[in-house]
């Protein structure tokens, strides 16, 4: 970090003179510190997988876990700093409670992925705040159809059919780009999601690990 | 105070004008085989005059969602355009059109939390993508529920009865046009406070198609 930021690194608020906000950038580094996450989307809903690796022994299993329900029909998996995306979660949690109180009906992932990322953003844009160090994804099943949006620290998001993030997102990515989404569903892909976590883990360290995995089905 | 029906008379010593505080009105919504017909008389009425004989109580919330009118004009009034603010702000934000249970969620929401200063009846009808056609009932206190026939209004008290009997589920469009118009018919030639032309709306897939059918057009019944 001796070259890079040189002055321009200090503040969310501004510009490097060739137009990159720094601190977002070290954000994303925050991100790549930590496990790997990834989504699939299946025909019939979404699998969301997370690596926790196990940083002591004297650690209760079950803790600190990486992926939460946000709503009946939502779950949200997270990479990065932990009691960063906690607060995520809340906001996500409130947000969609609003619009369950406010219209009576359950919010589409479509709208909270933009209030959310709306939210994540603001945090890039003032001086006093630093950026979020978490990328999140949001998976849902609504109106019959699996959804799913992948947030980044500088508050942008895509809609997709499997995406990763995290240490090893480029290999993850290149793993889920061989499985043919279209057509398979969350049963067959809960195992090539256990498979492509583990792989990635056991390539990066020997180190105890226990898998985290959840999935967000239609008989949910 | 002018309401779309008789509502309240002026407090001048006509004791008798304040006897009354139905809703003077006869509106009505039903579901048929790809949408819902909704339909209102056309009479507003100040105590006992009639301040305007061809009133429109259905009122546009969005491109697929209506609703029909009763209790204080002044209030029913600023309440849809209230709501069609909200649900048209709602709909940009969501890039689709908005479902009729978020628009009858949010009328609800009005109605119960300002019940005791609002006079308003008010049937939300529609149509949308998840549930097709579409209607919820907000009584006075602030109630909602979907029916798939309702009717709202001091007339509607008269013809429970023939609409309990003659609605069926799935009916064509013509057949429930002629449905809905029959029951208003015989609910405004009861209630004198109601009356003058009947107003409908069809509202399907491909938006809302509105008819009139003039006084002396009116589906005729058994006059004493």
């Amino acid at each position: 970090m001796s070259s890079i930021g040189t002055g321009y690194d200090l503040s969310a608020s501004q510009f490097s003179p060739d137009g990159r906000v720094f601190q977002v950038e070290y954000a994303m580094k925050a991100v790549e510190n930590s496990g790997t996450v990834i989504g699939l989307r299946g025909t019939d809903g979404i699998v969301l997988a997370a690596e926790k690796l196990i940083l002591s022994k004297l650690h209760e299993p079950g803790t600190n876990r990486r992926i939460f329900n946000i709503d009946k029909h939502i779950g949200m998996a997270f990479s990065g700093l932990i009691a960063d995306a906690r607060q995520i979660v809340e906001i996500a949690r409130k947000e969609a409670a609003n619009y369950r109180s406010q219209y009576g009906v359950s919010i589409p992932l479509k709208y909270l992925n933009d209030r959310v990322s709306m939210y994540m953003h603001a945090y890039t844009l003032y001086s006093a705040v630093r950026p979020y160090g978490c990328s999140v994804i949001l998976a849902s099943y609504e109106e019959n159809e699996p959804v799913m949006y992948l947030i980044d620290p500088s508050g942008v998001s895509y809609g997709y059919y499997g995406c990763a993030t995290g240490k090893a997102k480029q290999s993850a990515k290149t793993e889920i780009e061989k499985l043919k989404l279209g057509n398979l569903s969350c049963r067959d892909i809960v195992k090539e999601a256990a498979k492509i976590v583990f792989a990635e883990a056991e390539k990066a360290a020997k180190q105890a690990m226990e898998a985290d995995s959840e999935s967000d089905t239609e008989d949910m | 105070m002018a309401s779309i029906c008789s509502g309240y008379a002026a407090m001048d010593g006509n004791d008798w004008r304040n006897a009354a505080h139905s809703t003077g009105t006869s509106i009505m919504a039903a579901e048929f085989d790809g949408g819902v017909i909704i339909g209102a008389d056309s009479r507003t009425t100040t105590g006992a005059y009639i301040a305007n004989r061809v009133a429109d109580k259905l009122t546009k919330i969005t491109d697929h969602i209506y609703c029909c009118r009763s209790g204080s004009a002044a209030d029913t009034q600023a309440i849809a355009d209230i709501v069609s603010y909200h649900l048209n702000f709602h709909g940009m934000e969501l890039g689709e059109e908005p479902l009729v249970e978020v628009g009858a969620a949010i009328f609800r929401e009005l109605c119960y939390n300002y019940r005791d200063s609002l006079m308003a009846g008010i049937l939300v009808a529609g149509w949308d993508k998840r549930k097709g056609g579409q209607i919820y009932s907000i009584p006075i206190g602030g109630m909602c529920v979907r029916q798939s026939v309702s009717i709202g209004g001091s007339g509607s008290s008269y013809v429970y009865g023939y609409v309990d009997a003659n609605y069926k589920p799935n009916m064509t469009k013509e057949e429930c046009v002629k449905f809905v118009s029959n029951s208003l018919a015989l609910a405004m030639s009861r209630d004198g406070s109601s009356g003058g032309i009947i107003r409908l709306g069809i509202i399907t897939e491909e938006g809302v198609e509105r008819r009139v059918i003039l006084g002396n057009e009116l589906p005729k019944f058994y006059e004493n």
